[in-house]
């Protein structure tokens, strides 16, 4: 079967975002972009399916600017075998990404989608409950194991006070969480092999697709700020400020 | 407004991230509740009882036993025919079936809302809380999810809510519940606690975890909790997480202990009202939210600590 795996360009993990002083969003530009951590993950998850003879191929797809082709291109690296950009400038809701995925899902018939449980940007953590939606697909979200059986792939969870285990009829939506895989990571020759792997250009325009918001952003403010605390020299003085304030045994 | 909670339960009592969200969805209207599961008589009647509540809509099946979205989510759909807004709590259940009932309803979700700013109008938590975002939904119908820790609890008492049988649903046939493995804890739920005691990768085994750690934790009748790093060496389950892909808290107090404090971590402690940081690194970036700090070796100052509180 082949697998579908969207992947998202986003500001990188390690930077610290900065919030622009006329309230409109955060700063992006200049400033290190790197692929979705927990898309990572789904390629890396995609790509052992396919090692071990369950995928026959993998194709990854992003819904972005010009500059996602590096994000393909990265997963490319990593092994996926095609890549599809939709490229447009407009920041895309996850509604209409699930709606262009559910237009690419029905034209390349993949057995499984599977997406990152959530983008670090807008922390959103809805494609792929919704393309779940619009497939009519099961869904197996927050993945820390994934093993497909026959017609069926058995999805262990991460939910809140433990894991879960349930069996999805194929195809199915797959969302990483981060213990699912370790991502591998682009050798050299790899990332110069992937510059001749196929990638198409797309728009949204191609699928059908509407991506005018329906969410308006008014405003981005930054959190409130914590007060400067104190450092206290020993763990008396510790003990003593945390009696003062009424913890105790 | 008409609004619908989804009743968060464990099939006996209900869970109280439903509470917050009721509280959320009394600030958009009317309150109605949805308890959908199998054999759940018991928490319809608790349901009812919280306070606000208008009707309370029971789904007795056994297809809505296990949360599986692939049946609750046509059955949520159906009921906001007559309703104007979904609201869920934030848990990894809402997470899993609200975004699944957005996109039937071809609405987008506006997730871990802070605060109701209009009728229309959120805030919310993005780029792991280092930016709040307002929003405003331009869709007919409105499908949120609520942070709980952002939100009061409703009381769980005082409320005469009618309880009304829904027979719409049943097994989509796409998904079935194989088992699960849940941790055992005795102490306060992660999400709920007055206190909580993290620990980090400095404390190097899960040995040392249940060494240093849990005393203390024992000694305050706190929660257990841990950063991502720990989790991922193994010396504690991955439930007890913190951190912007972990559990979101705001305890009373907040133990950060051996715990560098990246900004994923953060993202799930910040908001608790007191922070204690232990940590030998005095440049460590938890110390800048810290309201006390001790630059310390946990292996000593924790230990020294439970004995003298």
């Amino acid at each position: 079967m082949k697998i579908l795996v969207p992947v998202k360009r986003v500001l990188d993990y390690n930077v610290k975002p900065r919030v622009k002083s006329d309230g409109t969003g955060v700063d992006l530009a200049n400033v290190k972009m790197s692929m979705n951590p927990f898309d990572e993950i789904g390629i890396e998850e995609a790509i052992r399916l396919k090692e071990k003879g369950v995928a026959t191929e993998v194709i990854a797809v992003s819904v972005g600017p010009a500059k996602a082709t590096e994000t393909l291109r990265t997963a490319l690296a990593m092994g996926a075998d095609r890549a599809i950009l939709v490229q447009t400038d407009d920041a895309v809701e996850p509604l209409a990404l699930a709606k262009i995925f559910k237009a690419i899902a029905d034209a390349e018939q993949p057995g499984l989608v599977i997406l990152g449980k959530q983008a670090i940007d807008d922390d959103n953590n809805q494609t792929g409950q919704m393309l779940g939606a619009l497939t009519g697909w099961a869904q197996g979200t927050f993945a820390s194991a994934v093993n497909v059986d026959g017609d069926h792939v058995n999805v262990t969870r991460e939910v809140d006070g433990g894991l879960e285990t349930v069996k999805l009829k194929l195809p199915a939506i797959v969302t990483t969480d981060l213990r699912l895989n370790e991502p591998r990571y682009a050798s050299l020759p790899n990332i110069m092999k992937a510059k001749s792997k196929p990638l198409d250009t797309k728009s949204p325009a191609d699928y059908g697709v509407d991506t005018a918001p329906r969410v308006k952003t008014i405003k981005v403010s930054e959190p409130p700020v914590r007060s400067a605390g104190v450092k206290v020299a020993d763990v008396d003085e510790l003990v003593a400020k945390l009696k003062a304030m009424g913890v105790h045994s | 407004m008409k609004t619908l909670v989804w009743v968060e339960h464990d099939g006996k009592a209900v869970k109280d991230a439903t509470l917050a969200v009721v509280t959320a969805a009394s600030k958009l209207g009317e309150v109605h509740l949805l308890v959908a599961g199998s054999d759940v008589d018991a928490v319809a009647k608790e349901a009812a009882g919280i306070a606000g509540v208008g009707k309370v809509h029971v789904a007795d099946n056994a297809a809505f036993g296990h949360n599986l979205p692939e049946n609750i989510a046509p059955l949520v759909a159906e009921l906001m025919a007559s309703h104007d807004a979904f609201l869920a709590p934030a848990t990894t259940t809402g997470k899993n079936i609200a975004p699944r009932v957005a996109a039937l309803l071809d609405v987008m979700q506006i997730s871990e809302i802070l605060s109701v700013e209009g009728p229309k109008t959120f805030t919310r938590p993005i780029y792991a809380g280092n930016a709040i975002a307002t929003v405003e939904s331009s869709d007919a119908k409105l499908v949120l999810t609520v942070r709980g820790t952002a939100f009061e609890k409703a009381a769980t008492t005082g409320g005469s809510g009618t309880i009304e049988a829904v027979s719409a649903g049943g097994d989509a046939g796409l998904s079935s519940f194989v088992g699960a493995e849940i941790a055992k804890q005795d102490r306060p739920e992660l999400t709920s606690a007055k206190i909580i005691v993290s620990g980090g990768r400095a404390l190097g085994s899960s040995e040392k975890y249940q060494e240093v750690i849990v005393p203390l934790a024992d000694k305050l009748n706190a929660a257990l909790g841990a950063s991502r790093a720990a989790v991922d060496a193994g010396y504690v389950p991955n439930d007890y997480q913190v951190g912007q892909t972990g559990k979101i808290v705001a305890p009373e107090v907040y133990f950060a202990i051996g715990i560098s404090g990246a900004i994923q971590h953060l993202a799930g402690m910040k908001d608790s009202k007191t922070i204690v940081a232990i940590n030998k690194d005095e440049d460590a970036p938890i110390f800048q939210v810290a309201d006390f700090g001790l630059v310390a070796d946990l292996f000593n100052a924790v230990p020294e600590l439970t004995g003298k509180i």
